[in-house]
C-alpha cells in the first residue's frame, strides 16, 4: 500500500513530529480544511520536508464530533502510511455528509473501522502477551518485558499496566520506545532492543509445567490456537517453545488414554466408600405420622413430571395443630428458590391482608394444591403456567394427607385450582366467593380469590378495590374462626 | 507417600483441572490497584493470555486444591476409585503460585476447584482461605473464580462470595437420572437448591443495604455451571431444555458444555472415544441462539426427529432450511427479530444493517461488506436490486451453502 512518492504533485506536504503525532495532525488539518485545501492536494509525512501551512481561516468553524476525534486518535496509531490522509479525507467528507459514519458500508468508513480494529487488537494482544521477567529481590524487585507490537501502541497500552501492576516496578521495552512505572509515575523513554531485557525468569519453568499439563491432548485444535495466538508472538512467549512437542505427542497421548483398559479401583477406594457412603437402609414407605415426616416424603415426590423442572418440593408450612389452613395454587419463582410457600409478591399481599384482619401467619398452616412450580423459561425469567387437571389430581395425594393430619376447623381455598382440588369439582370463584361449602366429610371450605389475581390487575383503582374485597373475605374467615 | 515439590503438585493438580471448561474472567466489573497500591485489575472483558494447542484459552490459573476426593463420579479423573497420582496444595502454595504468575502477566487470576476431602465444609473452608489471603494479605485485585461445593455451609458461601468474582456449581450431567447413574453419591436435589440459594444471595446483595445504602460485594461476576456432554445418551434437545431451565431459574451467566473426554484410568461405565468436539461447538451455537438471537429452546430442534443438532451445518442455518417459508426477508424492511434469524448474520451485522438502512437502501454489495459471507446470506434475503428468486426453495440449497465436507482427521 506504499504511496508512490517518486515526485510530488501535492500542493502541501505536512510534516508530523513522530508516528503518533495526532496533535500535529489536528493542527495541520484545522489549518488546511478551513482554507478549503482538498484531500488530494496534501501529502502527510512523519519527519521529512514540509511546506508552510496556511493559518486557520478566522471565523470558519470546524464542527466535528468528539467521537470522531477519539477514534481518529486510535487510527493514528496504525502503522499504515496512509492513515493521516484517510483521516483528513474523512474529516473533509463529513462536512457534506454528516451521517457518513453511520453508513457502515462506505469504503472509507470501512477502512477506518478496519484500522481502528487492528490497533485495538494489537493493544489487546499487548495486554495479553507481554511477559514480565523478574530481576532482583525484596525492595530491589523489578519486572521487565520485551514486546514487539505491530502498530505504535505503547502509549495507548501502557496505562493498562499501570492500573494492573500498580504495586510493582516495571518496564516494557519495544522497538519503538519504552515505558517505565516506578509505582508512582509513568515515563516513556527511547527504543530498546531484546538484549536490554532479562533473558529468563525462574517462574517460567513453573509456567511451562502448567501450560503442558492444562492442555488436553484429546482435543487438539491447532488452528483455533493459532488464530488467537498468532505465531509472530511466539518468540517472546516462554510457553511457546513447548507447542510443537505437545502437538507432535498429542495423538500418541490421546491414543494411550483411550487404549488403556480400565484398571482395578485404587486401594483406598473401599475404605472411603465404607467411611463416607455407608449403604443407605431402604426406608420403608410408612404412613407419615407428622407434617415433618410427610414433608420429608414429599421432597422425593415423582407423582407427576413437574419435579424435573422445579428446584424443589415446596411443602406446606405452619403448626401441626393449626385450626385454619390456607391452600393456594402452586409455588412461584421465589417460593421455588426458597422452598417455602407464599414468600413471593403474592405472599406479601397475603401476609399483609391476613395481618390486617388480625390473623397471625405463624398460627395458620399455608400450603398449595400443587407443590412444584410449573413454568416456561423465557430467557432469564420463568413464566408461571397453570397446572393441569392431572397434576392437580396427582398432588391431591399430599393435600389429603396434610388435612388428615392437621384436622383444621376451616380451610380457605385461594383461587380456582385450590377449590377444585379441595372440592373435587370445578368451582366458579367469582360467583361463589365469600362463602364456605361444607364437604361430605364435614370439612368447611371457604372460597376466595388467589392474591396473585390482585397483582395482575393493571388499573391501580381496580386493584385497590379487589384488594379490599379480598380483605373483606379474610375478615369473614376471621369471624368464622371466632364463632 | 513421597513429599512432592510444588512443581510436581502443579503438574498433577493442573492436569486434574483441565476437564473444567470455564476459563471466563469477565463480568467482574471494573477494578484496579491505583488506590490500593496492590496488584491486579479486572476491566470488564477478560483477557486470554495464552492458548494451548487444544484451542482453549488460558486466562486463569486453573487448578485443584487437591485431587483427593471422597466422591466416585465415573466421568471424573479424580474419582475415589481412580489410580491417578494424588497431591494436595497448601493454601500458601496456591497463593504464591497465583501471585508469581499474575505478576509476570501470565494470567488474569485464579480458578480454584477441589476434590472433596473429609467434609465439604473443610474443603470449602480452605478454598475460601486462599481467596481471603489473596484479597486481604496480598491486596490482589485480579479475578477469582471458586468452584463451590454444593453441600458447603451458608456462612462459607457468604464468605466465598465476598472474595470471589464468580461462583459456580456444576450440575455435572444434563439429567438427574444421569447424575444418579454416573455420580451416585452426588445429589441433584442438593445441587439445584444450592444454585437457587446462590441466585437469591446474589440478588439480595445486589440491593443497597438499608443502613449504608451501599451494595455489599458478592460474586459480581455471577454464577455459572457446567455439564458434561456425551458421557451418556442424553440427546441435544434434552440438554438445551436443561440449559433453558437453568438460565431461567438461576440467572446463570453461562452454561458450559464439556465434551466428555477420555481420561487416563477411565471407568468402564463410559464411552472410550474421542470427545465429541463438533457436538460441543453446536451446543454452544444453540445456546447463543437462545440467549442472543431470540430463539425459543423448543424451536431450535423442532422438526429434527432424533433431537440432535446437525453436525455438518450450524443450528441457525438448519432452522432456516427447515423453515424456508419465512424467507426471503427484505433486509431493508424486516424487523430486528427476523433479521436475527437470517443465517450468516451475527448480532453486530444486524445492528449495523438497522443503523445503515436509515440512511440508504441496502444493496447486496453493502451486505457483503457488513457480514462474513454473502454467499450464505444471499438465498435468504431480498435487497435493493437483488432477489433470490427460486433459490430459497431450491432442493439443492443445502448442498450449495453447507460447507463442503472435509475429510475427517484420521487418528
Amino acid at each position: 500500500m506504499a504511496g508512490q512518492r517518486a515526485f510530488s504533485l501535492a500542493a502541501y506536504a505536512v510534516q508530523l513530529a513522530n508516528p503518533t503525532d495526532f496533535d500535529g495532525w489536528r493542527d495541520a488539518a484545522r489549518r488546511l480544511i478551513t482554507n478549503e485545501v482538498k484531500p488530494e492536494d496534501i501529502e502527510w509525512h512523519v519527519g521529512g520536508d514540509a511546506t508552510e501551512l496556511p493559518a486557520p481561516t478566522p471565523g470558519v468553524e470546524l464542527r466535528v464530533s468528539r467521537e470522531f476525534i477519539d477514534r481518529a486518535a486510535i487510527v493514528a496509531c496504525h502503522s499504515n502510511g496512509e492513515r493521516f490522509a484517510l483521516l483528513y479525507r474523512l474529516l473533509w467528507r463529513q462536512r457534506s455528509e454528516p451521517h457518513l459514519f453511520r453508513i457502515a458500508s462506505d469504503p472509507d468508513v470501512r477502512r477506518f473501522e478496519a484500522m481502528e480494529k487492528a490497533v485495538r487488537r494489537d493493544e489487546h494482544n499487548m495486554h495479553a502477551f507481554v511477559r514480565f521477567r523478574k530481576i532482583g529481590d525484596g525492595d530491589g524487585e523489578r519486572f521487565v518485558a520485551w514486546f514487539e507490537p505491530d502498530h505504535f501502541i505503547l502509549e495507548l497500552a501502557a496505562p493498562f499496566f499501570v492500573r494492573r501492576f500498580t504495586g510493582m516496578h516495571w518496564a516494557i521495552l519495544t522497538p519503538h520506545g519504552s515505558a517505565q512505572w516506578d509505582r508512582e509515575k509513568l515515563a516513556f523513554g527511547p527504543a530498546a532492543s531484546k538484549e536490554d531485557a532479562p533473558a529468563s525468569d525462574q517462574s517460567e519453568e513453573m509456567w511451562r509445567t502448567y501450560f503442558a499439563n492444562i492442555f488436553n491432548p484429546a482435543r487438539l485444535k491447532v488452528k483455533a490456537m493459532q488464530s488467537e495466538m498468532p505465531k509472530k508472538y511466539w518468540r517472546n512467549l516462554p510457553e511457546a517453545s513447548l507447542i510443537p512437542g505437545l502437538i507432535a505427542g498429542a495423538d500418541q497421548a490421546a491414543r494411550e488414554m483411550i487404549a488403556r483398559m480400565p484398571t482395578m479401583p485404587a486401594p483406598h477406594h473401599q475404605a472411603i466408600q465404607a467411611k463416607h457412603w455407608p449403604a443407605a437402609e431402604a426406608a420403608a414407605e410408612t404412613e407419615a405420622q407428622s407434617i415433618d415426616a410427610l414433608r420429608q416424603q414429599a421432597s422425593q415426590c415423582r407423582r407427576c413430571a413437574l419435579w424435573s423442572e422445579a428446584t424443589q418440593t415446596v411443602f406446606g408450612e405452619g403448626p401441626d395443630d393449626a385450626e385454619l389452613v390456607f391452600v393456594g395454587e402452586q409455588p412461584g419463582d421465589q417460593e421455588d428458590l426458597q422452598g417455602r410457600p407464599f414468600v413471593g409478591p403474592a405472599g406479601k399481599i397475603f401476609d399483609a391482608v391476613i395481618g390486617e384482619a388480625g390473623i397471625d401467619r405463624s398460627s395458620v398452616y399455608v400450603t398449595n394444591a400443587v407443590k412444584h412450580f410449573k413454568f416456561e423459561p423465557r430467557g432469564k425469567r420463568r413464566i408461571h403456567s397453570k397446572p393441569n387437571a392431572g397434576e392437580v389430581q396427582a398432588c391431591r395425594w399430599w393435600l389429603v394427607k396434610e388435612l388428615k393430619l392437621l384436622k383444621p376447623k376451616l380451610v380457605v381455598a385461594l383461587g380456582a385450582t385450590a377449590a377444585q382440588s379441595l372440592l373435587e369439582a370445578p368451582v366458579a370463584i367469582t360467583r361463589q366467593r365469600g362463602q364456605a361449602i361444607t364437604r361430605d366429610d364435614g370439612l368447611a371450605v371457604f372460597l376466595t380469590i388467589h392474591p396473585s389475581y390482585i397483582l395482575r390487575i393493571r388499573d391501580p383503582q381496580q386493584a385497590a378495590a379487589e384488594r379490599a374485597r379480598f380483605a373483606e373475605d379474610i375478615r369473614t374467615v376471621r369471624q368464622m374462626m371466632a364463632g | 507417600m513421597p513429599v512432592l515439590s510444588t512443581r510436581e503438585k502443579l503438574a498433577i493438580l493442573s492436569d486434574a483441572a483441565k476437564y473444567d471448561a470455564s476459563c471466563a474472567s469477565s463480568g467482574a466489573g471494573g477494578r484496579n490497584s491505583l488506590k490500593s497500591g496492590g496488584i491486579g485489575s479486572t476491566e470488564g472483558m477478560g483477557i486470554c493470555h495464552s492458548y494451548a494447542p487444544d484451542g482453549r484459552c488460558i486466562s486463569l490459573l486453573k487448578i485443584l486444591l487437591t485431587n483427593f476426593c471422597i466422591y466416585d463420579c465415573s466421568y471424573c479423573i479424580n474419582r475415589s476409585s481412580s489410580n491417578v497420582r494424588r497431591a494436595r496444595f497448601t493454601v500458601d502454595e496456591v497463593v504464591r503460585l497465583t501471585m508469581d504468575f499474575y505478576k509476570r502477566n501470565y494470567i488474569e487470576g485464579l480458578f480454584l476447584s477441589s476434590g472433596v476431602i473429609r467434609s465439604p465444609d473443610e474443603t470449602m473452608g480452605e478454598m475460601v482461605e486462599v481467596a481471603r489471603r489473596l484479597r486481604l494479605d496480598e491486596k490482589f485485585g485480579g479475578y477469582i473464580h471458586l468452584k463451590t461445593i454444593p453441600e458447603a455451609s451458608a456462612e462459607l458461601i457468604e464468605k466465598a462470595g465476598l472474595y470471589a468474582d464468580r461462583l459456580s456449581i456444576n450440575v455435572e450431567l444434563p439429567t438427574d437420572e444421569g447424575v444418579k447413574r454416573l455420580a451416585p453419591e452426588k445429589r441433584p436435589e442438593t445441587i439445584r437448591v444450592s444454585m437457587a440459594k446462590l441466585r437469591s444471595k446474589i440478588e439480595e446483595k445486589a440491593e443497597p443495604t438499608l443502613r449504608t445504602k451501599t451494595r455489599e460485594r458478592f460474586a459480581p461476576g455471577g454464577q455459572s455451571t457446567q455439564m458434561i456432554v456425551g458421557a451418556d445418551a442424553t440427546p441435544d434437545a434434552r440438554i438445551l431444555k436443561t440449559s433453558a431451565r437453568l438460565y431461567g431459574s438461576y440467572q446463570l451467566r453461562r452454561v458450559y458444555y464439556s465434551a466428555f473426554s477420555p481420561i487416563p484410568d477411565a471407568s468402564s461405565a463410559l464411552p472410550l472415544k474421542r470427545p465429541p468436539l463438533m457436538r460441543e461447538h453446536r451446543l454452544y451455537q444453540a445456546d447463543w441462539l437462545m440467549r442472543f438471537y431470540g430463539f425459543d429452546q423448543g424451536e431450535i430442534l423442532d422438526g429434527q426427529p432424533d433431537g440432535m443438532l446437525e453436525l455438518e451445518i450450524d443450528p441457525k442455518l438448519a432452522w432456516a432450511l427447515r423453515n424456508r417459508a419465512s424467507f426471503p426477508l427484505d433486509i431493508n424492511r424486516a424487523d430486528r427479530e427476523m433479521l436475527l434469524r437470517i443465517p450468516g448474520f451475527g448480532t453486530r451485522a444486524v445492528e449495523r444493517i438497522i443503523e445503515t438502512r436509515r440512511f440508504r437502501r441496502l444493496r447486496l454489495e453493502d451486505i457483503g461488506r457488513l457480514c462474513q459471507s454473502v454467499a450464505k446470506v444471499r438465498p435468504f434475503i431480498i435487497a435493493e436490486g437483488w432477489s433470490p428468486g427460486a433459490a430459497t426453495d431450491a432442493a439443492r440449497l443445502r448442498e450449495t451453502i453447507a460447507p463442503k465436507p472435509r475429510q475427517i482427521e484420521l487418528f
